[in-house]
């Protein structure tokens, strides 16, 4: 953003190893670094998310991967002692510029997250919860919407006679697609999940890939995960991260099997420590 | 109790060893203490209602008395000494008698034998004589009994239609009334129609002898009820006691607070600690969550965090003085100049009232709610926060919809802790606004309804006065402890309300019960 480069951020790395073919992109980092007070977690990194594709970030922990999913909606907005530079552009508009409502961003990027998250309330209003928030809809209107999203997430079956129950009732597995049909409910384009699966079993975590994949013909899907199994069954592209920069960006098939650096092949290859 | 229990049923509790035998130990004698707090407050007070036995004695030198048995002592050398209450407070050696226990020969139970209730003073034991009538007959023997209880029953409903008369009608013209004034029609009316009533009232007198042989003449208006408890079947009593109960709920207190009920006090009891909710809770969850989901977390919020709670330290009665100072006199006594400057220089507002005391006891149960409300809004885990606010909300709507609806737990949990806290305060009450006897309460059908410049009952405050303020300690004593039983029983059915509220929206919200 600024022309000056604060001064605790590190200078400006040699250049990673992009394998990117240019296909349209939806979301685009540009030369972004973040901090979290005085520790750098991001340093000039820059990167394109290719639309309707799956884009998984993986590295080790403390990578920054995380840092990286969550300023693509500006959720680091809610903690003070965060300092960004750098830009993101959604299909080219800079989502940090001052007339871009952060709701509006939000409900555009979409995010589930690690644990599932229900609200404490019924099934029916956890899906319904964010179309009430844009205000009046018909009931009728709702009721489709809900069904529609719960379908999406491949949970309809599983739930359409009991949405009055609490969402709390549900397993890991369908609370995490619950939340998936919640996000989905508002509409989103892009879809950001931070690890969805980790706290999930084999068969539900399987579900949602499933699920992801299947979502990709309408969404862009970002992924952060640490399996690197999942990170290659289900994502297009992939992000290799290490100490807050992008180290590998290209193919999955491509990194995974033919990677550029050794730093990625080491990673891949479970030879780092 | 809980590690007797389990001693008796042969386990240990958890934990082998000294130590858990210890806790165990002491988790049983707090327990035994708090039963037995209980069951004091219960048989005491509740005894007090119970038509007791009357006693005929016959002591060794021939002399006679007539009593209910209340206690008995032994004496530093050898022997007992039993107490009786003989009531006929207007004989030389009335009221209370003390006999050895060695000097009675004989004790019996004559059926015949009469405990009158008067409407103030002590109780009358004695045989009856006879009755003279209103219009002047004499009555005696068998139909005497039967004639008393007809007139007093005729004497109990004039008074309650003298008591409706002058809480519907008078109270309310006088409270009205501007100095000056003149006595409105109506008024006239009612007044001349309490003159009926208590013309009606007056006449009749009952004859009683006392056990020792004198002659007791008393007006039949200044009596409550006669009963022969002797000749009463365990129903009978029972019946009897039920309604002794009732009244004492229900009725207003007579005789500077020695007889009667105690329902203005458990009115304003109620009312008060639901008008402090009122106040306390919006004031305690806003604080709470500028605290929590506002404030910067730096050194500043953490300094007030440590003063809020420190300020749960503060002794009431410090309380009961700011609000005396600021409330009453400040802000009442500016309030009265602006608005009731016609009323000085009497005080409608700058004179303590239900307001101010509401008004304190929210003060003082603030820092309670703000701490159990941050402590829910801090359970809350952030992905809940991240949820909405990825959806799309805003903070406000991420605050009204997610965060607050998952606290209401822990207000409740704040809301529990101020009623049981602020229900059982006297000492600042004292200071803003109780009062030993309130005629009215501060609910009625007068505009505005709610009177909250009005002094009012509290049943804390009634234990105070009923045990230090009335003459006869040992007669008042068991009225204390029922209205001690009592304010035990109103917090409790406040904190169950409250309690059962928490438990709804938890399982509405399908929130699991902490153990």
């Amino acid at each position: 953003m600024s022309a000056t480069r604060d001064p605790r951020f590190a200078p400006r790395l040699a250049g990673a190893c992009i394998d990117f073919a240019p296909e349209a992109s939806c979301l685009e980092i540009q030369g972004l670094s973040l901090a979290y007070g005085d520790t750098p977690a991001l340093e000039a990194l820059s990167l394109r998310v290719p639309r309707h594709r799956v884009t998984a970030f993986i590295g080790p922990s403390g990578c920054g991967k995380s840092t990286l999913l969550r300023a693509l909606n500006r959720l680091h907005d809610l903690n003070e002692e965060v300092v960004r530079e750098g830009r993101i552009l959604l299909d080219g508009q800079d989502i940090h510029a001052p007339e871009v409502s952060v709701a509006e961003l939000r409900r555009r990027v979409g995010m589930v997250f690690q644990a599932p998250n229900p609200f404490p309330m019924s099934i029916y209003d956890n899906v319904a919860f964010g179309l009430r928030l844009q205000g009046r809809v018909s009931k009728r209107k709702r009721d489709d919407t809900v069904e529609w999203a719960l379908r999406s997430a491949a949970l309809w079956h599983e739930v359409k006679d009991r949405l009055q129950a609490s969402a709390w009732s549900l397993s890991g597995g369908q609370q995490q697609r619950l939340v998936i049909a919640r996000t989905l409910a508002v509409g989103p384009e892009v879809l950001l999940l931070d690890e969805p699966a980790s706290a999930l079993d084999p068969i539900s975590t399987l579900k949602i890939e499933e699920l992801i994949r299947n979502l990709k013909s309408t969404l862009t899907l970002v992924l952060v995960t640490h399996n690197m199994q999942q990170a290659a069954r289900v994502s297009d592209y992939t992000a290799f991260l290490q100490g807050g920069e992008l180290v590998e960006y290209g193919p999955t098939d491509t990194l995974f099997t033919n990677p550029r650096l050794r730093r990625t092949e080491n990673y891949i290859t479970g030879r780092m420590a | 109790m809980i590690g007797v229990w389990h001693a008796w049923r042969g386990r240990t509790p958890r934990g082998e060893g000294p130590w858990a035998w210890l806790s165990a130990g002491s988790v049983a004698l707090s327990l035994l203490a708090l039963a037995a707090l209980l069951l004091l407050l219960t048989v005491r007070g509740l005894g007090h209602f119970w038509p007791a036995d009357v006693a005929l004695v016959t002591l060794a030198d021939g002399q006679q008395l007539a009593g209910v048995p209340v206690r008995e002592v032994a004496l530093p050398g050898d022997g007992r000494e039993r107490l009786y209450r003989t009531g006929n407070a207007e004989l030389e050696d009335g009221v209370w008698a003390w006999v050895p226990v060695a000097a009675i020969t004989e004790v019996e139970y004559p059926r015949e034998l009469v405990r009158v209730e008067r409407r103030r003073g002590d109780e009358m034991v004695g045989w009856l004589v006879g009755m003279t009538r209103e219009d002047g007959r004499w009555i005696e023997g068998a139909r005497a009994w039967t004639a008393l209880q007809e007139r007093l029953h005729v004497l109990q409903g004039l008074r309650e239609t003298r008591d409706r008369l002058r809480e519907t009608v008078i109270l309310p013209h006088v409270s009205e009334r501007e100095p000056g004034d003149g006595d409105t029609p109506e008024l006239t009316r009612a007044y001349a129609r309490l003159q009926e009533l208590q013309a009606a009232m007056e006449g009749g007198r009952l004859i009683l002898r006392a056990a020792g042989g004198e002659r007791l003449v008393v007006p039949l208006e200044a009596l409550q009820s006669a009963r022969r408890p002797n000749a009463m079947s365990a129903i009978d009593k029972l019946a009897d006691w039920s309604d002794a109960v009732w009244r004492f709920l229900t009725e207003g207190p007579r005789a500077a607070n020695t007889r009667g009920g105690v329902w203005p006090a458990i009115f304003g009891t109620v009312l008060m600690v639901i008008l402090m909710s009122v106040m306390v809770m919006p004031f305690g969850v806003l604080a709470a969550v500028y605290l929590n989901e506002v404030a910067h977390q730096g050194r500043v919020t953490r300094l007030v965090r440590i003063a809020v709670r420190n300020l749960a330290g503060v002794p009431s009665i410090v309380y009961g003085v700011f609000g005396l100072g600021v409330f009453v006199y400040g802000i009442g006594g500016t309030l009265d100049t602006w608005f009731f400057e016609e009323r000085l220089p009497s005080p409608t507002f700058g004179t303590g009232g239900l307001l101010w005391a509401s008004l304190t006891l929210a003060l003082l149960t603030l820092p309670v709610v703000i701490v159990a409300t941050e402590e829910g809004l801090a359970r809350i885990p952030d992905q809940q926060r991240e949820g909405a606010l990825a959806l799309g909300a805003t903070r406000l709507e991420m605050l009204s919809r997610v965060v607050l609806p998952m606290a209401t737990p822990a207000m409740l949990t704040g809301l529990i802790l101020a009623v049981a806290r602020a229900a059982g305060e006297v000492a600042p009450l004292m200071l803003v606004g109780v009062a030993k006897l309130a005629p009215q309460v501060p609910v009625d059908g007068h505009f505005p309804f709610l009177h909250l410049d009005r002094k009012f009952m509290h049943l804390g405050y009634h234990v105070y006065d009923v045990a230090l303020h009335s003459g006869d300690l040992q007669a008042a004593l068991p009225l204390a402890y029922a209205t001690a039983l009592l304010l035990v029983l109103v917090i409790l059915v406040l904190n169950l309300t409250a309690i059962f509220l928490r438990h709804y929206l938890r399982v509405r919200h399908g929130m699991p019960s902490p153990r």
